[in-house]
């Protein structure tokens, strides 16, 4: 799977988990910039992006995250 | 995971324009409440019930009804997070007929909570209160090989839970949910920690058996969450990477699994659980079609894979009789082919003796349905219909949304598990009465079938040999008159709801007077089937709270009895007059004249259709009828 396609994916989860049509997906958009993305939204996203990926992963993973760039890649990485 | 429950198999899956639904909730000219329910009655994953919660809250806040949904309102106490459980709890009420308000105290409170008077808890005024705790709150001390410090472990846990109980019992009053405790994966010496005392699974073994007893005194109600752990597997339960990085007692891909069982256990405590389980016969109790295949031809032999799935769900439904289910049967067939098996085929486990109704002929299964509706004088919604054909699974749901349908999956080795996993009959309390319902209503059909040649009306009734049994509430029958107040529907006269606890109150007060009613006749023992609740209005009126009556004995002059009783103990407590109210909801159409009838008169009349009626003690007569009548103190 590539960038665009990881990114097409992702943009529909993010409207679908903050329920939110609006949200575009920028490699520097991060928590601090969408309404509603706090602790447990975040948990929610993982999981739901675990799910549809069908990947895992790890707490220091999870723990690293800063923006959504980071995720692509980590995504890329695995899937 | 395994699908059927981590997925809730049994509900059909969310419609591909579930968003579009969603949008459009409460902008037609349904009733909102109606309609959330029937997206509510998909299998939706987590995201979904939180959606469709969100849209279930904005209602809430703009003030819309969401009736015909029964409100709730349950505080969650918890350990753990629960934040999007929350959200899950209130659109899996929504599914079971129920308006869910969850009050969530902040994280990790439960003591405090429980303890203090005015706590958030304590002063919303819940229904019920869920401690939902898993094992990280448990002071669970290691003792291994120690018995008698196990037992003092296991007595601390116990005593603990009941200092909390007692908290609330005291400050709100509340009907307290218990959830057993599923056990971590991890095991100490392997197999041996099950035998062993002090270790972590047989600690915790012991705490769940005292929970379960304890619940069993003490009249409150159990979730056993430890049973649907095992159920799942407690490797997926337990998810210790969520645990550490959320406090997430248990996987998140079973947060709609848990959801349910929270909300049908809900559901139950308001009565909503079903009564009836309706049977097709082709391929779902035997392999084959009776029509086509003959008595030789259709598959139910044991020692045969296929006769033996169609066998499993024939001693189930057996088995759910003796409990108290009745069964019916639905099946487009002939009516003496469709019976030939019952009465013919040496490995049916099925007789029609069982059968409450059998409606076997070529008219659509959702006019069959209502008709054995009808005939065992119940709502639509105590009916599950069980049928592997999903053509007529469809139209059933779609004329009939009241009654449960499942989804069955192909092989018929898992129908019997699908059907009990879908927890249609979930119940919160076990009368000795709901044992020999079953049979209760199959009396019925023979005393109606007597109606039919015994003349006139009177002649009949007297020909029942009636004895009616009259006494106040008391601790024996409270069981069943919870039950009945919580799930009579039809003759009813203000359905109000009453928890054990609040039934209890009743009985103590000496202000109020209350009456179970019996009844038995030459077929049997008909059991409690009515109940009354007066309480002191102004000085010498007596205001009728509760009058219920179960409809399996409708048409037999009861209310005439039951009346006379109530006059008696009126005049004797110097009351001159009784004031009644006919509440109406969709399904108590059957007493609007009740008061009437009773020769009451009509005092007040809302726009609503609500009705006050009032009798005057002094003189009021109301018509004798041939029964033998006890009166006990």
């Amino acid at each position: 799977m590539d960038e665009p396609q990881i990114y097409a994916r992702l943009t529909d989860i993010f409207q679908d988990v903050f329920d939110e049509e609006s949200i575009r997906l920028t490699p520097g958009l991060s928590a601090k910039d969408v309404e509603g993305w706090d602790s447990l939204t975040h948990i929610r996203l993982i999981l739901t992006i675990e799910k549809a990926f069908k990947i895992k992963f790890s707490t220091s993973e999870i723990g690293k995250l800063e923006d959504v760039g980071d995720l692509v890649a980590l995504i890329e990485a695995r899937a | 995971m395994y699908p059927l429950y981590a997925e809730l198999q049994w509900l059909p899956p969310a419609p591909a324009d579930f968003p579009q639904r969603l949008k459009a909730l409460g902008n037609g000219t349904g009733t909102l409440g109606l309609e959330l329910r029937a997206l509510a009655l998909h299998a939706l994953d987590l995201n979904q019930l939180t959606k469709l919660a969100k849209v279930i809250g904005r209602a809430r806040r703009e003030g819309n009804s969401l009736d015909p949904l029964t409100p709730f309102r349950l505080a969650v106490l918890s350990n753990s997070t629960i934040d999007l459980i929350v959200p899950a709890l209130v659109s899996s009420a929504v599914r079971h007929g129920i308006a869910l308000d969850v009050v969530q105290p902040s994280y990790d409170q439960v003591a405090h909570e429980a303890l203090q008077p005015d706590s958030q808890v304590n002063s919303s005024n819940p229904d019920a209160v869920l401690f939902s705790l898993d094992y990280h709150a448990l002071p669970l001390k290691l003792s291994l090989g120690d018995a008698a410090a196990a037992s003092a472990t296991v007595q601390g846990v116990t005593g603990y839970l009941q200092a909390l109980r007692n908290g609330i019992k005291a400050n709100s009053n509340a009907v307290c949910i218990f959830q057993t405790f599923a056990p971590p994966v991890e095991t100490l010496f392997g197999s041996l920690d099950r035998a062993l005392p002090g270790t972590p699974r047989s600690l915790i073994d012991a705490v769940n058996r005292e929970i379960a007893e304890f619940v069993l005194d003490s009249g409150d109600v159990l979730l056993d969450v430890a049973g649907l752990a095992e159920t799942v597997g407690l490797a997926d339960w337990h998810n210790t990477q969520l645990w550490n990085l959320a406090k997430f007692s248990f996987s998140d891909e079973l947060i709609p699994l848990y959801a349910d069982h929270v909300a049908r256990t809900v559901a139950a405590i308001r009565g909503k659980s079903r009564k009836v389980l309706i049977l097709d016969l082709d391929n779902t109790v035997w392999g084959g079609v009776i029509g086509d295949d003959g008595l030789e031809g259709i598959v139910i032999a044991q020692g045969d894979a296929r006769g033996e799935a169609h066998l499993a769900v024939q001693r189930h439904a057996l088995d759910l009789r003796q409990r108290g289910i009745l069964l019916a049967v639905s099946s487009k067939n002939t009516d003496e082919i469709a019976r030939e098996p019952f009465e013919k085929h040496a490995e049916m486990l099925l007789k029609l003796e069982h059968i409450a109704v059998f409606q076997a002929n070529w008219s659509d299964k959702a006019t069959n349905i209502q008709a054995i509706a009808k005939e065992l004088s119940l709502g639509l919604d105590a009916m599950v219909f069980l049928d592997d054909n999903p053509v007529e699974r469809g139209l059933v749901r779609a004329m009939l949304p009241q009654v449960a349908v499942p989804e069955l999956p192909d092989e018929p080795a898992y129908f019997a598990r699908t059907l009990a996993a879908a927890g249609y009959f979930e119940a919160v309390t076990f009368a000795g009465e709901d044992l020999r319902r079953a049979g209760f209503y199959q009396d019925n059909a023979r005393r109606a079938s007597l109606q039919k040649t015994a003349g006139g009306l009177d002649a009949y009734l007297a020909s029942l040999d009636m004895t009616i049994t009259f006494q106040p509430f008391d601790a024996t029958g409270r069981a069943r008159i919870v039950q009945l107040i919580n799930k009579s529907n039809q003759y009813n006269l203000t359905t109000r709801r009453y928890t054990d606890p609040q039934v209890t109150e009743a009985e103590n007060d000496p202000a109020v007077f209350t009456l179970q009613v019996r009844l038995a006749d030459i077929f049997g023992d008909n059991g409690m089937i009515s109940v009354v609740i007066c309480r002191p209005a102004s000085a010498g009126i007596w205001d009728i709270d509760t009058w219920l009556m179960s409809c399996r004995v409708l048409g037999r002059n009861v209310e005439h009895m039951v009346l006379r009783e109530i006059l008696d103990h009126a005049r004797a407590a110097g009351i001159r007059k009784l004031t009644g109210t006919y509440r109406p909801t969709d399904r108590n159409k059957l007493v609007v004249d009740h008061y009437a009838r009773l020769g009451f008169t009509l005092v007040g009349e809302e726009e609503s259709g609500l009705t006050q009626w009032e009798l005057l003690v002094e003189g009021a007569e109301p018509a004798g009828v041939p029964m033998k009548v006890i009166s006990l103190a």
